[in-house]
C-alpha cells in the first residue's frame, strides 16, 4: 500500500513538474540534418537541439554557447575556447574534433548552409578544447555568422554513416536526416512529418532554462483557419504564422494575447537572368529579364501600397531594399519602393521591344510566407494591366524549394530572412554571382554583376566600420537601381498565444522554448 | 406528338399538380440559363485579370453600409465581383456535373447491358468490379483517380486536362449505379418474347441490345441520372474545395467556397456564404426534380 502511494505520488509530482508548450505554425521542417537546408522553419526547430559556438540572447546580442570565450589572434585568426563537460544527447562528450568535423560537413556542396561559415578557410584543432578559425580575410561579423553553424557529434555521425550532408534536392535520406544528436536544451523525441515534433527538456544540458517549459510539441498546421481554431479551442498554446485577416479578432479575445513585431524578412520576386532563353515564357531566342528596362517595368507595375493595405491588412512595409528594418545596413531613406506607374511601365516595355507585353510563369510557394499565394495572385492581376501575362504556378514549399534549387523556374517568389542581422548576408546570398559555396547560395536567378561582386567581396573583409557601411550602402543601392530583384515588402509577423504564455518576440520569427514560461 | 398530347401526358399532368416541382424546375432553368449566358449577363469577367482592382477588394454586399452598387454581392480578396464569380462558377459546376453524368451513364448502361445480356464470366467480372468499387465511398474513388492523374501527367498537362480528369473521376465513381440497374432490367427483358423473336429472325446481339432492350430499360436510368446530377455537382464542389478539382484559378462553386472559407473568422462572410447558398439552391432544385421524376415514373407509387 505504501509502495502504491509512493508510485501515485511520484506520478502525480512528475505530472505537476511537466510544463507543456504546444506550438503550431504553418510549415513542417524539411529535414533533421542541421547542415542540409537553409530553411527558416528547419533552423527554428533544430536550434532546440543543435547548438553553435555562439548564440543570441533575448535581445539579439551575441553570447557564448559551446564556446566559452574567444580571442582574435590576428585579422584572420580567431581562437575559440570550448566549453568543457558538454555531452551530446547520446552521452558522448563534446570536443574540438566535433567542431572540425562539423565545419568540414557544413561546407559540402550538396547542403545550402555554407553561408554560416563564410570566409572561414580552415578550422584547426589546437587541443581538445581549443580551436582556431583561420579566415580568408578579416570577418567582422564572424560571431554572428556562426550562430547557425551547428555542431554535430563526429563519432555519432560516423557510426551512423552520416558524415556526408543529406542531398535534399535529390531526395536523399540518411540517418541524420531522420535522427538527431545535439547538445542543446531540448531533445527531439519524435518527428512525424506533417504531423508533429515532440521535444523534451535535456536534463543533462550544460545551461539553465530561462523559462519553465519541459515539453514542447510542435504541430505544423497548413490551413490557416484550422491553426487559429486550434488556438481558440485551447488545443495549442502558441501560434506563429498568424493569418493577417485574423489578427484584429485575436487581439479582441480576452483569453489570448498578440505579440507584434517586424520580422527581419523581405519578400521579393527573383528572375532568371542567366539563360539566353527563358524556360517558361513565350519569348523565344532572348531573355527579357536581362533587360534592365523590363525589370524596372515589372517593378513599377506593382502597387505595393494596395498589397499592404488589402492583402496584408497593414501588416507589411512596402520594400525597395532587399533588407528589412533591424538589419545592419538598413536606412529608411534608401528603402523607397518603385513608384507604381502603369503608364511608365508600359513605356519601358515598349522601349525594350515588348509593346504587347509577354508571357511567363511565376512560381510561388503557397504555404511559406504570409499570404504568399494571394500576394502572387494580386501581382499577376496588376501586371495584366501593363500587358504582362504571368501564369501563376503555386505549390507547397516542399515542392517549390527543389524546383528553384535546380534553376527550374523563370520567375519565383522567395523571402529572405537575415539570421546574422547584417546586410552582407543578403547581398552575399542573393546578389553575389553564384558559386558552389556561400557566395550566391540562393542567387537562383543567377544574377551576375562583376562590379557588384567586387563591392560584396570588399564588404566581407572591410574592417573599418565606416568604409564597410559605405560599401554596404553601395551594394544595396546598385541592387535596387538595377532592379536585379523585385522587392515586395518586409513582413510583420505577430504571434498569438494564450494569456498564460510568456515568450519574448524574436525578429527572426523563431520562438525559443528556453525563453518561454507557461503559468 | 403534338403539343396537346404532350400537355395531356402523364408526366405533364403530375408536373402541373406539384407546385414544389414547378418552383424547382423554374429555379433550375434560371440557374442553367444564367450560367450559360454568364459572359453576357455578368457585370465583370472574373477570368480577366486586368479587370480586377485590388483597391476594391473585400467590399461587402451592395445593401450593407460600405457596399458598392457596382458589386451586388460584394467582392472577394482580389477585388473580384462575387456575383460574376458565382455565374461563371455555376457554369463550370454544371458542365462538370452534366458531362460526368453523361459519361457515367454511357459507361454504366453499356456495361450493364453487356453484363445482363451475355451473363457468364463477363457478367461475373463486371459485377465483381462493381462490388469492389461500391465498397469505397465515391469521393474517395474520385480522389484516387485524380491523384493517379496528377502523378501520371505533368503539371501543365494536368492543368490543361483538369476538367476532363475531374469529369472522368466523377463518372468513374458513379457508373456502378447505372450498371447494376440496367443489368437487373436486362436480365428480366432478355427472356421476354420480343427479344426471343428478334433473335429468331437473326438479329445480332448488338442490334437487339440497342434497339430492343435499351428502350425498355432506360426509364429508371433517367431517374438515377437526374438525381446523380446533384451528386456530381456536390462531388465537384467537394473536390475543388479540397483543392484537387478544377485548377485554383478557375472559379467553380467549390473553389469559391474554399477561398471564402479563409475569411469567415474575420467577418467577410459574403465571400463564402453566397457561393455556398447558390450551390445549395442549385443542387436542391435538381434533386427535387429528380425525386419528382422518380415518383412520376414509378407506377407503384402512383
Amino acid at each position: 500500500m505504501k509502495k502504491l502511494l509512493f508510485i501515485a505520488l511520484l506520478v502525480f509530482s512528475s505530472a505537476v513538474n511537466a510544463v507543456n508548450l504546444r506550438w503550431a505554425a504553418q510549415n513542417d521542417i524539411l529535414t533533421l540534418d542541421p547542415h542540409s537546408q537553409n530553411h527558416a522553419t528547419t533552423h527554428s526547430i533544430l536550434q532546440y537541439t543543435y547548438e553553435g559556438l555562439t548564440r543570441y540572447t533575448k535581445d539579439y546580442k551575441i553570447e557564448p554557447c559551446l564556446a566559452t570565450g574567444w580571442q582574435q589572434i590576428s585579422d584572420t585568426q580567431w581562437r575559440f575556447v570550448l566549453r568543457k563537460g558538454v555531452k551530446f544527447h547520446d552521452g558522448s562528450p563534446f570536443s574540438a574534433d566535433d567542431v572540425v568535423f562539423s565545419f568540414g560537413r557544413i561546407k559540402q556542396p550538396q547542403g545550402t548552409n555554407q553561408v554560416y561559415v563564410t570566409g572561414i578557410k580552415e578550422v584547426r584543432k589546437i587541443d581538445d578544447y581549443t580551436v582556431d578559425f583561420l579566415l580568408e580575410g578579416p570577418t567582422p561579423i564572424l560571431l554572428r555568422n556562426i550562430v547557425d553553424f551547428r555542431i554535430m557529434s563526429k563519432s555519432w555521425s560516423e557510426k551512423n554513416r552520416s558524415q556526408n550532408v543529406q542531398d535534399y534536392a535529390k531526395k536523399e535520406e540518411i540517418y541524420a536526416s531522420r535522427n538527431t544528436n545535439g547538445t542543446g536544451p531540448y531533445i527531439i523525441k519524435s518527428w512525424e512529418p506533417d504531423k508533429q515534433i515532440v521535444f523534451t527538456a535535456n536534463k543533462s544540458w550544460w545551461g539553465k532554462l530561462d523559462g519553465n517549459v519541459t515539453d514542447v510539441v510542435y504541430t505544423p498546421i497548413k490551413s490557416d483557419q484550422t491553426r487559429i481554431s486550434a488556438l481558440l479551442s485551447g488545443d495549442v498554446d502558441l501560434v506563429t504564422d498568424v493569418p493577417t485577416q485574423d489578427v484584429e479578432r485575436l487581439r479582441k479575445d480576452p483569453k489570448l494575447k498578440v505579440q507584434d513585431g517586424i520580422e527581419v524578412r523581405t519578400i521579393f520576386l527573383a528572375m532568371d537572368q542567366q539563360r539566353d532563353e527563358l524556360v517558361y515564357s513565350n519569348v523565344k531566342g532572348k531573355n527579357p529579364f536581362k533587360d534592365v528596362r523590363v525589370r524596372k517595368a515589372l517593378n513599377m507595375a506593382i502597387d505595393r501600397e494596395a498589397i499592404r493595405r488589402v492583402t496584408m491588412r497593414g501588416l507589411s512595409i512596402p520594400a525597395g531594399l532587399l533588407i528589412a528594418p533591424g538589419v545592419h545596413g538598413y536606412e529608411k531613406s534608401l528603402d523607397t519602393p518603385w513608384k507604381y506607374d502603369i503608364a511608365e511601365a508600359k513605356k519601358l516595355l515598349a522601349e525594350a521591344g515588348y509593346p504587347d507585353g509577354f508571357e511567363f510563369t511565376l512560381d510561388c510557394p503557397n504555404n511559406r510566407y504570409v499570404n504568399d499565394e494571394k500576394v502572387c495572385q494580386a501581382i499577376v492581376s496588376m501586371w495584366a494591366k501593363a500587358g504582362i501575362r504571368a501564369k501563376l504556378n503555386a505549390m507547397p514549399f516542399a515542392n517549390f524549394i527543389p524546383k528553384i534549387l535546380n534553376f527550374d523556374s523563370s520567375m519565383y517568389m522567395l523571402g529572405w530572412g537575415v539570421a546574422t542581422f547584417d546586410g552582407l548576408y543578403t547581398l552575399q546570398s542573393l546578389v553575389r554571382t553564384k558559386t558552389t559555396g556561400a557566395d550566391g547560395s540562393f542567387n537562383l536567378g543567377r544574377v551576375s554583376d562583376p562590379k557588384l561582386d567586387n563591392t560584396i567581396d570588399a564588404i566581407k573583409i572591410a574592417t573599418d566600420p565606416k568604409a564597410r557601411d559605405a560599401l554596404l550602402r553601395e551594394g544595396l543601392l546598385t541592387t535596387r537601381d538595377q532592379a536585379y530583384y523585385i522587392p515586395l515588402h518586409h513582413q510583420m509577423r505577430p504571434w498569438a498565444m494564450k494569456k498564460n504564455v510568456g515568450i519574448s518576440y524574436s525578429p527572426d520569427d523563431r520562438p525559443q522554448a528556453r525563453f518561454a514560461t507557461v503559468k | 406528338m403534338t403539343l396537346r398530347q404532350l400537355w395531356d401526358h402523364d408526366l405533364a399532368w403530375s408536373f402541373r399538380r406539384s407546385p414544389v416541382t414547378i418552383v424547382a424546375a423554374a429555379i433550375t432553368l434560371v440557374g442553367v440559363v444564367a450560367a450559360a449566358t454568364a459572359p453576357w449577363i455578368a457585370p465583370q469577367n472574373p477570368l480577366d485579370l486586368a479587370a480586377l482592382d485590388l483597391n476594391s477588394a473585400f467590399l461587402p454586399p451592395a445593401w450593407s453600409e460600405s457596399g458598392n452598387a457596382a458589386y451586388l454581392l460584394g467582392t472577394d480578396n482580389q477585388g473580384r465581383d462575387i456575383l460574376s464569380s458565382i455565374l461563371y462558377g455555376a457554369r463550370v459546376s454544371l458542365v462538370v456535373g452534366l458531362a460526368s453524368v453523361l459519361l457515367a451513364m454511357l459507361l454504366g448502361v453499356s456495361l450493364g447491358l453487356i453484363s445482363g445480356y451475355f451473363g457468364g464470366r463477363i457478367d461475373a467480372f463486371i459485377m465483381r468490379v462493381a462490388d469492389v468499387q461500391l465498397s469505397f465511398p465515391a469521393i474517395l474513388i474520385a480522389l484516387l483517380i485524380d491523384g493517379v492523374a496528377r502523378i501520371g501527367l505533368s503539371a501543365e498537362a494536368h492543368d490543361a486536362l483538369a476538367l476532363g480528369v475531374l469529369v472522368a473521376a466523377i463518372a468513374l465513381s458513379q457508373w456502378v449505379n447505372y450498371a447494376r440497374t440496367v443489368r437487373g432490367s436486362t436480365l428480366v427483358e432478355k427472356n421476354k418474347e420480343y427479344v426471343q423473336a428478334a433473335r429468331v429472325i437473326g438479329r445480332g446481339p448488338l442490334a437487339i441490345l440497342g434497339s430492343h432492350v435499351l428502350p425498355n430499360v432506360i426509364g429508371p436510368v433517367l431517374v438515377i441520372a437526374t438525381i446523380n446530377i446533384g451528386v456530381a455537382i456536390i462531388t465537384e464542389a467537394t473536390l475543388s474545395f479540397l483543392g484537387v478539382g478544377v485548377p485554383p484559378t478557375t472559379p467553380s462553386l467549390g473553389t469559391l467556397i474554399r477561398v471564402g472559407n479563409e475569411f469567415l473568422y474575420s467577418g467577410e462572410w459574403w465571400i463564402t456564404v453566397f457561393p455556398g447558398t447558390a450551390l445549395v439552391i442549385l443542387v436542391l432544385s435538381v434533386n427535387l426534380l429528380g425525386d419528382w421524376l422518380r415518383d412520376a415514373l414509378n407506377p407503384k407509387l402512383r
